[in-house]
């Protein structure tokens, strides 16, 4: 327990302005340097790319409701499928976890803001850019983009059109600006977690969900800057005739598959160590009892940082790796499982002789540890050469990862959405709607989800538009699953609108939870604690440990209830 | 699984041991059973590498579902007997941790991934279906490279062609088909090239899996070990109409590949009827509507046709 105070007062002076918060809508759509804004920001355009993401996926469920290709043209399920993965990954899940990262952070360490306002409101602007750039692909010649969230070359650099401006030429063009953007905004949160805790608040005093967005962060740092020189060469094979990745030129295709997933496989991990993070603050909450482990937990999310910038060629194993080179990251791939099982075995001890409540946050949290401890056996099942020689590129992979990507990540969003929902719009949510989401979507995805798992161990390879007849049962059950996650959708979006337009007041702590963000009235005032920061005397999660978080705490309590 | 045991390190209740000591003999007996249900999620065995990965998915089942319902026991626990009464704000159990329990947890999931690993290292030393890959930078190239590999072994070194979208394989022999023939229980060499882009030559009833990369002449052995008609399936996404490029893996006896090489000498080249020219023309009659796709590559010149609704055992 470091007494160090990394506090750096200097924050307070920058200028700052916010107009007319909270009343003023209209700052919504301003270029607002206000971390809480830009949080909401991130989260409301996000959420409606999930619901574009959504829609495409429903359409690739409704062709391959039937084995032969006969609701759509092959090429525009190779378009919608390629652009379902990318909306997804690039438009909803990295932006919303910024927007949590940008909502969060601050006040969990008792920082005014983000540590460079500007930057943050000039990376969430380039969000809206990006998607828009994405979206105008469907509308030039040739469609969008058909090659694969991947891009694999040769394929992505065939370009059969001959147009200069092409589906997949604005594709790259927005990849690699989600690549400036989560590299600016990457810049920001982790000089901020470094350079802006409270007085009192050491590394070990930290919340777990600062932690990991840190460990997080430090990927986006290490690998993005990989991905985007990869997207650069294939802009440059695929427009202006340069050979990094052609034969005929003295390239190679598998280069590029380096460059993707060097990057590729620790966003995965961009993506899970937040939501690692908000289960780990879901879980003691509403089981009333600290984190099983704390400081463990805390160093595993570095060991998941470390040991995901060394697996990528787990993506390679069938792409002519040699022998070698598959043992040595099938080991690194296996390793990953301990500091995970950790985190997993962690939560499970923070549950046991708890006081459960089920709140919906809650729920979506049990579910998603449910579903993530199943895909992490399929994890390790793809991880093992010879498995993975079978199941690699067919719909097992596909199930896996929608098992994490969604069952677990967005399951995690969710349950973020939920908790601190009273906290910043200061409204509450009502609770039987959000039970209701819950109990849709858990049924709903694993039905969609789990007769993928067969699919793929019977041979269906991932990306076809059409199959042989023996896969139709497994394909209509995911079909099903798929129109019944659409249906979910519905109590959740007008659970968020009717709350946030009449839902009733929120108190300053609805959960009776711990934690500097609770201490703030809801919503928080621009500055959060303002010139008021409290200094931080004890660690994070001490339910039934009867000690303050803060010192002089009850008066740090009283001043939120004024403020409010 | 660790979880199961109770938090408190003294004076362990009786009761407590017994529970958790049925609780772990109906985990381990429904693991095994899961480990033995595998065979019949997965299509048949018809090569000599299919036994191996089988047995090793049969064992991370059973070691998956001995962890995932342990795991899965403790959450339904704490949710059946540890929720909070509605109005009871109390605080559960303050424990911030158990260092035994954490080492535990850490050095067992260990053990058990090495293991695995090790496990897995020596099953791909014993399948061994890789051998080295030679550089090229064009197709005829790959040709040339491929064509000079002096064949020690029997079968092969057959070349499998990989196209947009069609397969095409040519034997030592002289073959050209559509279809491959292999002889059951002999080790057959294949040089997989391709002439476009990726390309996944994927047989589910082998259990085998290997990309043809453009400019490499990739060189890989198997041993059909079934006589049957196997599926024979493109992996990995190569365009446009990716989803048709599928032929059969004939896997027959010895006499009957060979009397299969001699018939198809015997007979013209003739090029193959190709679903992908065939739904290219489809589309064009109809307007030409979808979004882009290069056009699929002229079907090969065969001696012998696949027959792409005759029915296949995997």
């Amino acid at each position: 327990m470091s007494p160090t105070i990394p506090f750096d007062p200097r924050v307070l002076r920058a200028p700052h302005p916010v107009p007319g918060a909270p009343d003023n809508w209209r700052r919504f759509f301003s270029f607002n340097t206000d971390a809480k804004v830009i949080g909401i920001q991130y989260i409301a355009v996000s959420l409606f790319f999930l619901l574009v993401g959504g829609l495409l996926a429903m359409i690739m469920r409704g062709e391959l409701l039937t084995p032969p290709a006969d609701l759509v043209d092959p090429t525009v399920y190779n378009g919608l499928y390629t652009m379902h993965g990318t909306v997804m990954l690039f438009l909803f899940l990295f932006p919303v976890l910024n927007g949590f990262n940008n909502l969060l952070i601050p006040p969990m360490i008792g920082a005014p803001d983000m540590a460079f306002p500007r930057l943050n409101a000039a990376a969430f602007w380039l969000f809206p850019v990006f998607g828009v750039i994405l979206m105008l692909s469907f509308l030039v010649p040739g469609g969008p983009s058909g090659s694969g969230w991947w891009a694999y070359p040769p394929v992505s650099t065939q370009n059969p059109l001959g147009h200069f401006i092409n589906g997949q030429f604005l594709w790259i063009l927005a990849v690699a600006l989600s690549g400036v953007s989560s590299i600016m905004g990457a810049v920001n949160f982790c000089t901020t977690i470094i350079r802006m805790r409270a007085p009192g608040m050491g590394w070990f005093r930290m919340p777990i969900f600062c932690w990991t967005a840190l460990a997080a962060q430090a990927i986006q740092l290490c690998g993005l800057p990989v991905l985007t020189a990869g997207a650069v060469m294939l802009l440059f094979d695929l427009s202006f005739g340069t050979s990094f990745f052609r034969p005929e030129g003295g390239g190679d295709p598998m280069l590029y598959q380096h460059f993707f997933w060097f990057y590729s496989h620790p966003a995965v991990y961009v993506m899970v160590l937040p939501i690692f993070g908000v289960f780990s603050e879901v879980f003691p909450v509403y089981a009333r009892k600290p984190l099983f482990g704390y400081h463990v937990v805390a160093i595993a999310s570095f060991a998941i940082t470390f040991l995901s910038l060394i697996v990528w060629v787990h993506h390679m194993f069938y792409s002519g790796t040699p022998q070698w080179m598959r043992n040595v990251f099938m080991v690194t791939t296996m390793l990953i499982a301990v500091p995970t099982g950790i985190k997993v075995f962690a939560w499970l001890g923070t549950l046991w002789r708890g006081k459960l409540r089920l709140t919906t946050p809650m729920l979506f949290c049990l579910g998603g540890l449910f579903n993530f401890i199943f895909a992490g056996i399929t994890g390790i099942m793809l991880a093992t050469v010879p498995v993975d020689i079978h199941v690699g590129n067919t719909y097992f992979v596909v199930g896996h990862f929608h098992t994490v990507i969604f069952s677990t990540i967005t399951y995690g969003v969710f349950a973020a959405i939920y908790h601190w929902f009273p906290k910043f719009t200061g409204r509450m949510t009502y609770e039987g709607l959000g039970q209701l989401h819950f109990v849709l979507t858990f049924l709903g995805s694993q039905l969609n989800f789990l007769p993928m798992h067969w699919a793929g161990l019977m041979g269906m390879p991932r990306r076809v538009a059409s199959y042989d007849p023996e896969f139709a049962g497994a394909n209509v059950l995911a079909s099903l699953g798929a129109f019944l996650l659409g249906v979910a959708t519905l109590p959740f979006l007008i659970n968020i609108v009717s709350s946030w337009a009449r839902g009733a007041k929120a108190p300053a702590n609805p959960w009776q939870a711990i934690g500097l963000e609770w201490l703030l009235p809801s919503p928080p005032p621009a500055e959060n604690f303002g010139e008021h920061v409290p200094v931080v005397i004890a660690g994070p999660y001490g339910y039934g440990l009867g000690r303050d978080l803060v010192e002089d705490q009850e008066s740090v309590v009283q001043r939120s209830l004024q403020e409010a | 699984m660790t979880g199961e045991a109770p938090s408190r390190p003294f004076r362990p209740d009786p009761a407590a041991i017994v529970l958790v000591a049925i609780a772990v003999a109906l985990n381990v007996l429904a693991s095994v059973w899961m480990s033995q249900r595998v065979h019949d999620w997965l299509p048949v065995q018809a090569s000599s590498a299919a036994p191996y990965v089988d047995n090793l998915f049969a064992l991370e089942a059973g070691i998956g579902t001995f962890i995932f319902l342990g795991c899965a026991c403790v959450m339904g626990w704490t949710i059946l007997f540890n929720r909070a009464p509605k109005y009871d704000m109390d605080d559960g159990a303050p424990i911030e941790g158990n260092l035994r329990l954490e080492i535990v947890w850490t050095l067992v999931p260990l053990v058990i991934v090495m293991a695995i690993a090790v496990h897995a290292i020596q099953v791909n030393q014993v399948l061994a279906t890789l051998d080295g890959k030679v550089r090229v930078s064009s197709g005829s190239e790959a040709l040339a490279v491929a064509g000079s590999a002096a064949g020690e072994e029997p079968v092969g070194p057959i070349q499998v062609i990989g196209r947009q979208w069609s397969w095409e394989f040519i034997y030592p022999e002289g073959v050209h088909s559509t279809e491959l023939h292999l002889p059951v229980d002999r080790r057959a060499r294949l040089e997989l090239i391709s002439m476009d882009v990726l390309h996944g030559f994927y047989v589910p009833a082998f259990r085998l899996k290997q990309d043809l990369v453009p400019g490499s002449v990739i060189a890989y052995a198997l041993t059909p070990t079934r006589e049957g008609r196997y599926r024979l399936r493109d992996s990995m996404f190569s365009g446009g109409y990716f989803a048709a490029n599928q032929t059969d893996v004939v896997v027959e006896s010895d006499d009957a590949y060979r009397a299969w090489l001699k018939d198809a000498l015997r007979r013209p080249l003739v090029p193959a009827a190709n679903p992908a020219t065939e739904l290219w023309r489809l589309r064009r009659e109809r307007g030409d509507r979808g979004w882009a796709t290069v056009p699929p590559a002229p079907p090969p010149l065969v001696h012998v046709d696949a027959d792409p609704n005759a029915p296949h055992d995997a």
